[in-house]
């Protein structure tokens, strides 16, 4: 008796644990709504928009443009992916079918120690490294193209290490019968292996644009943080997440209520892109049942 | 069409994606060793006893980093504290308690699931707001260390999840055939065989901690003096880096050294996670 009343006080306390752990999502987004409310009371939501340029803390002539800081998160995400897919997709594909045993189980360690990397490690490398390079083609060196190549370098073991996943868990007889046919090692790559994991490796890279686009360390260190629309790739430029960042500590009233809606964006955003993951897994499940 | 032309351009192919898949891998793995690399030959002169264990002086230009190795641990301990009983408690109860596939156990998965997607400088915000503000802990410790508990509380779910999910199913009906009450079931039986796997994630939650900046810099806060209670602000390994590299002129060498250290306590806990997790997996794979 007092054993199973034992037993029912833990489930209830590990109950309001896992129901705390489940909702504290919600929490997050209750407070950003309510942060965010101040600017979605005021009735100047469409300034976001129509404004020419982002100066949310002036007293007299405040503006709230926040399409240069959209279009900079945007274009860092797609041309970090744009790295990163092509190389992850092509080193896990080597990892899968040229490497021995041996081999893989040091490049996939390798690989996890390249996703442990902090991000604001890999920032000061961009800003030690990367900035005076691209600064040597064309000056000032912070700009797109390197906070582009910083987070593409970050999240490449990201798409590596979820393709080699998607790889291996294609069913053998599908090698056996690609062997059985005579085809080479390439053509069995092309025409049966990236087909058939073709959703696992998309899941891996949405994974990594989440990733990216929520990323602020490694960008902020070497984006050049200037809320301007860009129009070169050496441009500096300064996403959503370098200007929550940089103007949290000082920002007050509508000011902040703007970051606040700058946050629940980025959340909707990534919140969509990975609540979208599990509806393409359950396809795959039941196109290879 | 001949069979010596379908084979040769077969080889071509094979070739192409050799070359390509060849350069792309070792592409990777030489940027991991291009930011070693870079960080010993600027950072390593810059390690001494001294710097781990000496105040930090003209902010953080001279000196040392010891308060920052303080608070950093002190961040890190608040955060376990909370985390990991949360995390796995929350884990046990979906794989135990709650039968699995009904609707609260799918809501609670999937709200867990999306926790793991929200960009740390959101929690940054929700930290500033929640803990720091509403309830009132400021800049603090306290405050960085609850922030990032919530930060890795999906990594610690997912890989105790896993973990129970994975041992063999005579454990379960073995404990009941004893009339092994549920919760000692779990006491002496199962958490005991999960162990390694919690542990394994354990150090990963460990790891993001460690490398968290964003999150900490509205939570936590700046400040460089010794930390006397978990009320106080006090900046990570993380933030030090940060600043040195942005705000501070000439504090690069310092932050180097900074960088070095923060990396080489990550790569130890990562392959220590991972040869635990390889050696279980062994194991558990030969009892089977």
């Amino acid at each position: 008796m007092s054993r199973s009343s034992t037993d029912r006080f833990f489930g209830l306390i590990l109950g309001g644990v896992a129901i705390f752990s489940g909702g504290l999502v919600l929490l997050i987004v209750g407070f950003l709504i309510l942060g965010s409310f101040p600017i979605l009371e005021s009735g100047r939501l469409a300034n976001l928009f129509t404004d020419e340029t982002w100066r949310p803390g002036s007293d007299r002539d405040p503006q709230f443009g926040i399409l240069p800081m959209l279009v900079a998160s945007f274009l860092v995400t797609l041309l970090a992916i744009g790295i990163a897919a092509p190389l992850g997709v092509a080193s896990s594909v080597f990892h899968h079918f040229y490497l021995s045993e041996q081999l893989r189980r040091w490049n996939r360690r390798m690989l996890e120690l390249l996703a442990g990397v902090p991000s604001v490690v890999f920032g000061f490398w961009g800003l030690t490294v990367i900035v005076p390079a691209v600064n040597r083609i064309e000056p000032p060196g912070q700009s797109l193209l390197a906070a582009a190549l910083v987070l593409g370098l970050m999240i490449v073991p990201t798409v590596a290490l979820t393709s080699q996943a998607a790889l291996g868990a294609i069913p053998n007889y599908q090698l056996l019968a690609a062997a059985g046919l005579g085809l080479g090692r390439g053509q069995t790559i092309l025409n049966i292996a990236l087909p058939a994991s073709r959703n696992g490796i998309m899941g891996g890279i949405l994974l990594a644009i989440a990733r990216a686009v929520g990323e602020t360390m490694a960008v902020v260190m070497v984006c050049g943080n200037i809320p301007e629309m860009p129009s070169s790739l050496f441009d500096p430029v300064r996403p959503v997440t370098a200007t929550i960042a940089l103007e949290m500590g000082y920002a007050s009233s509508t000011h902040q209520a703007l970051l606040f809606a700058a946050g629940l964006l980025l959340v909707l955003a990534t919140g969509a892109i990975v609540g979208w993951l599990p509806f393409r897994r359950n396809e795959n499940e039941s196109a290879v049942g | 069409m001949s069979h010596s032309v379908v084979s040769a351009r077969s080889r071509c192919l094979d070739w192409a994606f050799a070359i390509a898949g060849g350069g792309a891998a070792v592409g990777t793995l030489g940027t991991l060793a291009w930011i070693i690399w870079d960080l010993i030959r600027l950072g390593i002169s810059g390690i001494t006893w001294n710097f781990l264990t000496g105040e930090v002086e003209s902010a953080g230009r001279g000196g040392g980093i010891g308060p920052v190795v303080v608070s950093t641990l002190l961040i890190l301990g608040c955060c376990l504290v909370v985390a990991v009983p949360a995390g796995m408690g929350c884990a046990v109860w979906l794989s135990e308690y709650v039968q699995r596939g009904s609707r609260l156990s799918r809501a609670i998965s999937g709200g867990v699931d999306l926790l793991a997607s929200v960009p740390s400088i959101v929690f940054g915000l929700f930290g500033m707001t929640f803990f720091s503000q509403v309830l009132g802990l400021g800049f603090s410790i306290l405050s960085g260390g609850l922030t990032l508990a919530c930060m890795i509380l999906p990594i610690l779910v997912r890989t105790t999840l896993s973990a129970l999910g994975n041992l063999p199913s005579d454990l379960r009906s073995g404990a009941a055939a004893l009339g092994l009450s549920r919760i000692t079931a779990l006491q002496k039986v199962l958490l005991p065989a999960a162990m390694p796997g919690v542990l394994v994630g354990i150090a990963l939650g460990v790891g993001r901690a460690l490398s968290e900046t964003a999150a900490l810099v509205f939570t936590s806060g700046y400040s460089t003096r010794w930390p006397a209670s978990l009320g106080e602000s006090g900046r990570s390994l993380s933030v030090h880096i940060y600043d040195l590299a942005m705000n501070i002129p000439n504090g690069s060498s310092n932050a180097s050294a900074t960088a070095l250290v923060l990396l080489i306590l990550i790569f130890v806990i990562n392959l220590t996670a991972t040869g635990v997790a390889d050696l279980w997996m062994r194991r558990l794979s030969a009892t089977e």
